[in-house]
């Protein structure tokens, strides 16, 4: 293993670190990347085009990456599990260093990242993409002994299958609660979609259930597109009970699977899906970049954190509105941040940022919707585009809504393959 | 005379601007998120149509005629068009024309 000039300095001394610049020839710049998701992966292999010679390391626990895009699909019976799992084989063939453990802490100030098999790593530039972890609590009587029995699913992976695993158990004529939780969370359309992709389940195979969304918002992602689609497929399958209407969770009963009401009305599931409140994974809070929200206030221009500098952060972690949490825009992040970097370790000045969206939505075979977006930096913050994006038109006929489902399959493999693909 | 002056020195310097805007770097990042759904260097694997070595005048045209909404086939490409300016859509056209197929 070749070592870093930030590897050297930690070796010396913290005290070193007052010495001037030591040149680059001496060592390979080292960037850190923990995460190996839409933003993390992105980035590993887009610095590794920037700059071959940079030494790049990746942080991934999960030997294989199961997708948040495309799980609910697995949900709805109509993706196998295998094609929404992921595996580091391109990565490492394209010269990234991928080491499969936890990062467990952070030190900012010496430049070290501290993993779960006890290796300390030096780094010259971190990049975080940590996803989101849960607030734990924040949902009374929902923790995550409770989500063994109330499936979130909101992380890719073994509550995903619990879930598939719950529906396929369930009685025809049973009832689909999902819960939808108060402040930013990842994928704003997802509530919507999986209710779409559930419901195609149930209609082809238990057309007598029911399903019920419980939401703490009083419109969604799509709303109109969503509304006209399960009219046309489902017909009645699916009610959506907004905050106003009495929609707002304040308790969830895991055991007998309930969720009652602010306003003390109790729903009972056969099957309950409860979204929790969300926030930065963990790792954000270790490193210090995260602030009193949550989440990771970053400089636009470089996705790198206004609190520590040197650490640059992507994703659903981050507070990046008007872009959504969304893995397209994880991944755009990912090539901004990157191109800075780069650009920045070689003393150049980086590139202007710029930035794009486009989030499918299965609502049916053959049925697909979209929503996009084009977005610029300004004053260290993210600014849309005025003019573009949009969602799709609510008057297209079965032809575009063919199309756009085409499209969302067709995006999934670009950007799989963008990410994850052979070198 | 002094404003003419002034004008021609204002356009040079805008042009400047503009040049130094769109060095390849400027562009690749441009770019990127054409990945996302055209595949890697605009090779897609799927359904998305491939954008690899088009000529350069016949997809800037295409994706101008996307910014204008005038192409009665197209879904998510005019809303994304929008968002870029005439500019920027010819350099990521020669872009794109320059990766083989």
């Amino acid at each position: 293993m070749k070592t870093t000039r930030r590897e050297m300095l930690l070796a010396m001394g913290a005290g070193v670190l007052a010495l001037p610049y030591v040149a680059r020839a001496q060592a390979a710049a080292h960037v850190v990347v923990v995460g190996g998701g839409f933003g993390g992966a992105t980035a590993a292999r887009y610095l590794r085009r920037a700059d071959p010679g940079l030494r790049i390391t990746l942080i991934e626990p999960q030997q294989r990456f199961a997708t948040c895009p495309f799980s609910n699909l697995y949900l709805g019976g109509l993706r196998d599990w295998g094609s929404i799992t992921h595996g580091y084989d391109g990565l490492r063939a394209a010269g990234i260093e991928v080491i499969h453990a936890r990062a467990e802490d952070v030190d900012g100030a010496v430049r070290s990242v501290t993993l779960s098999d006890g290796t300390r790593l030096g780094w010259d530039r971190l990049v975080l993409s940590p996803g989101i972890d849960f607030r734990w609590g924040a949902l009374a009587g929902y923790d995550e002994a409770a989500a063994e029995l109330a499936p979130h699913a909101w992380k890719a992976g073994p509550q995903t299958q619990l879930l598939r695993a719950q529906l396929e158990a369930m009685e025809d004529g049973g009832s689909f609660v999902m819960v939808v939780p108060e402040g930013a969370f990842r994928c704003p359309p997802g509530p919507y979609e999986r209710a779409s992709m559930v419901a195609h389940y149930f209609k082809t195979h238990k057309p007598r259930s029911k399903i019920l969304i419980l939401d703490s918002q009083d419109k969604f992602s799509k709303q109109p597109l969503f509304q006209q689609g399960w009219q046309a497929h489902y017909g009645e399958m699916i009610e959506w009970i907004g905050q106003s209407d009495d929609g707002l969770v304040a308790e969830v009963d895991a055991g007998t699977r309930e969720a009652v009401t602010v306003f003390g009305t109790r729903h009972k599931a056969d099957v309950l899906n409860v979204i929790p409140p969300q926030k930065a994974g963990v790792i954000a809070e270790r490193a210090g970049v995260a602030d009193q929200t949550g989440w990771v206030p970053v400089v636009a221009e470089r996705f790198e954190s206004t609190l520590v500098p040197g650490i640059h952060v992507l994703g659903d972690a981050t507070i990046a509105a008007p872009m959504p949490k969304s893995g397209f825009c994880a991944n755009a992040q990912a090539k901004v941040a990157a191109a800075a970097i780069a650009a920045d370790l070689a003393g150049r000045e980086p590139p202007p940022a710029s930035f794009a969206n486009t989030c499918y939505s299965l609502i049916a075979p053959g049925w697909g919707i979209s929503v996009a977006g084009v977005y610029r930096a300004r004053d260290g913050k993210v600014v849309e585009v005025e003019g573009a994006g949009g969602v799709s038109p609510l008057d297209a006929g079965p032809e575009f809504r063919r199309a756009e489902a085409d499209y969302g399959a067709g995006w999934y493999a670009s950007i799989c393959a963008d990410i994850w693909g052979a070198a | 005379m002094i404003h003419l002056l002034s004008i021609l020195l204002l356009a040079a310097g805008l042009g400047a601007a503009r040049a130094q805007e769109l060095d390849p770097a400027a562009v690749q990042v441009l770019a990127g998120p054409c990945a996302n759904c055209h595949g890697p260097e605009g090779r897609s694997p799927g359904a998305i149509p491939p954008i690899a070595g088009l000529p350069a005048d016949a997809a800037a045209k295409r994706m101008l005629a996307f910014r204008e909404d005038a192409d009665p086939s197209a879904t998510v490409m005019p809303r994304l068009m929008m968002g870029y300016d005439e500019d920027e859509i010819r350099a990521l056209a020669r872009w794109f024309a320059g990766i083989p197929k």
